[in-house]
């Protein structure tokens, strides 16, 4: 009993617990609205794990989702709620299409350039938020919220300008060539290189038919990074003391308004990476006119609270999420099971998540109990 | 002249209605210790549920009841996780929104045949002089019963919240849990029928999106309304009044845009859009500034805990 009580208070397993709720209360629902359970669930993971091509754009799907996760972890660990992930994500987009479509350097200066720009105007948005919070106490969800909003219609709004619009289209241009961070992106077009990729299954597969980029490898970079910055240094620990305590760090001589500021720029900033990523490994390399939210950055406070707001473990969570979501096309293709019920098991997932924080607590009560009885 | 302010004022009631049926269960709901960041899930399973029974029983009321019943409903699992199991108010708010657009889009697409519409009701809630014509002015004025409800309803919170015993118990229990258990209220029984009555107003103002203003239910209707609502809590400072005149500031923003769209002025349409929202910055930090939530807001409450 102990020992089942020690494994199951561990993090790990209780989260393993909650995804396993998750489908079970998902099979619940596809069983009420008379879809085969099994079967479909079978579907779903065989959208996933079925050849490298799935699993190629699983993680392709996931990345964004993980990057702009760990951004929210990183605010979440210093004890802000980062509700505007969203808008910080929507501005990175905004500003790594306008920079790529406007300049035209060589790839060794266009992509930092592109990073860059897509990193600022998160960071910018992240930083109004802190700001404002730090110097007039503004509640950091009420000024995200609205930022959302702006971005949103600022999105729209560059879509509509002549300079960028492409005709016929919804969106602006792709941003130019120079600027993709494809995986071989521009020797795969080559008669050449088709050619070499066509002679193994497994690279046709995964190279040509998908757009393979080095988002997965910046996002795991930058787990780490962001991991050693909150738990290894001066700076992580200042960030992290403000948000378990303001009081007390205030009173250790924290500077607690400008660690507030620079919480919300750096998990800005990373919102903004994970958009100027997207933009130059997935077509259409541009943005489109937008008539709600795309739930990126909503999408990444939920990877980012399944994984406990741990940046490795967004990495995880993150490839979850993706690869429900991926899968959940072709259940909805093969089964014709709404591909909404992805959003529901993830929502059940998250429930769960915070439901399963009782575990412990009741194991120990049980433990106790059955001390007293034995007295 | 005149006919162009009764425009003004008709658009701004009619936006800020569903928002503040929202606000003001959020009010309710932290007043009492309960965060509720789920308002945009629950407003929207109150928006399909009101549109689909509305459709299918042809009583525009009928869904709007039942429209409160399953927002009182899925706020009853929010209600379950952050009082009785003790769970991060936030974490299960975000579950809520995951929850509440993917059970209205997968149920929509069961009953409609694969569509993530319903099909548009036939009777919409009716206006307040009924069906009275009116030239002029005055027929801007002839708003939605929804208009009147929200606002007897936000007079009704502040009266109960500020006047009456219960009302007191409530803000006791936002305020200091442990204390208010002490004077014998039951803390838990209070956060239960708050967060529940929050998920009820949600579904109503889900509701009288799409029974009053669009006759049907669509994967746009309640796009970001439910965040509007959560601001316009944090905005009016926790109190009905509050959120209910913040929503009346949003709405009127609204129709600004509506109004100066329509005239000569050559704004883009999309930098007109944003006004409602920059307005809001720019009131928060000159008038408003530092905002202090109820003290347990968030906090989960265990018997026994100092």
């Amino acid at each position: 009993m102990n020992r089942a009580a020690k494994i199951l208070k561990k993090p790990f397993m209780m989260t393993l617990i909650a995804i396993f709720c998750g489908f079970v209360v998902a099979g619940l629902i596809l069983v009420a609205a008379g879809y085969p359970p099994v079967h479909s669930m079978a579907v779903l993971l065989q959208g996933v794990f079925s050849g490298p091509k799935h699993i190629s754009n699983v993680i392709i799907k996931s990345t964004p989702l993980i990057i702009a996760g760990i951004g929210v972890a990183f605010a979440f660990q210093t004890g802000l709620f980062n509700i505007g992930a969203e808008g910080q994500y929507i501005m990175g987009c905004i500003a790594s299409t306008v920079t790529g479509i406007l300049l035209d350097l060589p790839p060794v200066i266009e992509i930092p350039l592109i990073i860059a720009a897509g990193i600022l105007a998160g960071a910018l948005f992240g930083g109004i938020v802190g700001f404002l919070k730090a110097k007039f106490g503004i509640h950091e969800v009420l000024t995200s919220i609205m930022l959302n909003w702006i971005a949103l219609y600022l999105q729209n709004y560059i879509c509509d300008l002549k300079r960028f619009h492409k005709p016929e289209t919804m969106g602006t241009y792709p941003i130019n060539k120079s600027g993709y961070t494809m995986v071989l992106g521009s020797w795969k077009a080559t008669t050449e290189g088709k050619e070499r990729l066509l002679s193994s299954r497994f690279l046709t597969d995964t190279l040509l038919k998908t757009d393979v980029n080095v988002g997965i490898i910046a996002a795991v970079i930058l787990a780490v990074v962001i991991s050693f910055l909150l738990n290894r240094t001066t700076k992580g620990f200042e960030l992290r003391a403000v948000g378990a305590n303001r009081d007390a760090a205030e009173f250790s001589g924290i500077n607690v308004s400008r660690n507030i500021l620079h919480s919300m720029i750096i998990s800005g900033g990373i919102c903004g990476l994970a958009a100027a990523l997207y933009i130059t490994g997935n077509s259409p390399h541009g943005i489109t006119t937008l008539a709600a939210f795309e739930n990126t950055g909503f999408n990444a406070l939920g990877v980012c609270l399944i994984a406990s707001s741990s940046p490795v473990g967004c990495i995880f969570a993150g490839l979850l999420f993706g690869g429900l979501l991926y899968g959940g096309q072709s259940m909805q293709y093969v089964v014709h099971a709404p591909s909404e019920i992805i959003n529901i098991v993830i929502g059940v997932i998250i429930f769960f998540v915070a439901l399963v924080h009782i575990i412990p607590m009741i194991l120990t009560r049980y433990a106790k109990g059955g001390r007293k009885h034995a007295e | 002249m005149l006919s162009k302010l009764t425009l003004f004022i008709g658009i701004t009631l009619m936006y800020s209605t569903p928002l503040a049926f929202a606000a003001l269960g959020g009010v309710v709901s932290e007043r009492s210790g309960v965060t509720n960041i789920g308002i945009e899930g629950m407003m929207t399973i109150g928006a399909f549920v009101g549109a689909c029974v509305g459709y299918f029983t042809g009583s525009a009321w009928g869904g709007f009841f039942a429209a409160a019943a399953a927002g009182g409903l899925i706020a009853l699992l929010h209600a379950f996780a952050s009082i009785t199991c003790r769970a991060d108010q936030t974490i299960s708010g975000i579950a809520i929104n995951l929850i509440g657009p993917g059970m209205a889009l997968f149920f929509c697409r069961l009953l409609f045949d694969d569509a993530t519409m319903t099909v548009p009701v036939t009777k919409k809630i009716p206006k307040l002089f009924g069906n009275a014509h009116f030239k002029g002015a005055m027929k801007n004025l002839n708003v939605d019963m929804t208009v009147v409800l929200v606002l007897l309803l936000a007079v009704f919170l502040w009266f109960f919240l500020y006047k009456t015993k219960w009302g007191l118990h409530v803000r006791a229990v936002g305020e200091h849990p442990a204390a208010a258990d002490t004077m014998g209220i039951n803390v838990y029984k209070i956060r239960y029928l708050c967060v529940i009555v929050s998920g009820i107003c949600a579904g109503f103002g889900g509701a009288s999106m799409t029974l009053a203003i669009i006759p049907q239910f669509t994967p746009t209707a309640i796009s970001g309304q439910g965040f509007i609502a959560l601001a316009a809590v944090i905005f009016g400072k926790w109190t009905p009044h509050g959120a209910y005149g913040a929503c009346l500031l949003f709405g009127a923003a609204q129709a600004l845009t509506v109004l100066l769209g329509g005239s000569a002025l050559k704004v883009p349409s999309e930098i007109l859009a944003m006004l409602p929202y920059v307005l809001t910055i720019v009131i928060l930090i000159l008038f408003v500034g530092r905002s202090s939530a109820p003290k347990a807001s968030g906090q989960s409450y265990e018997k026994g805990q100092r």
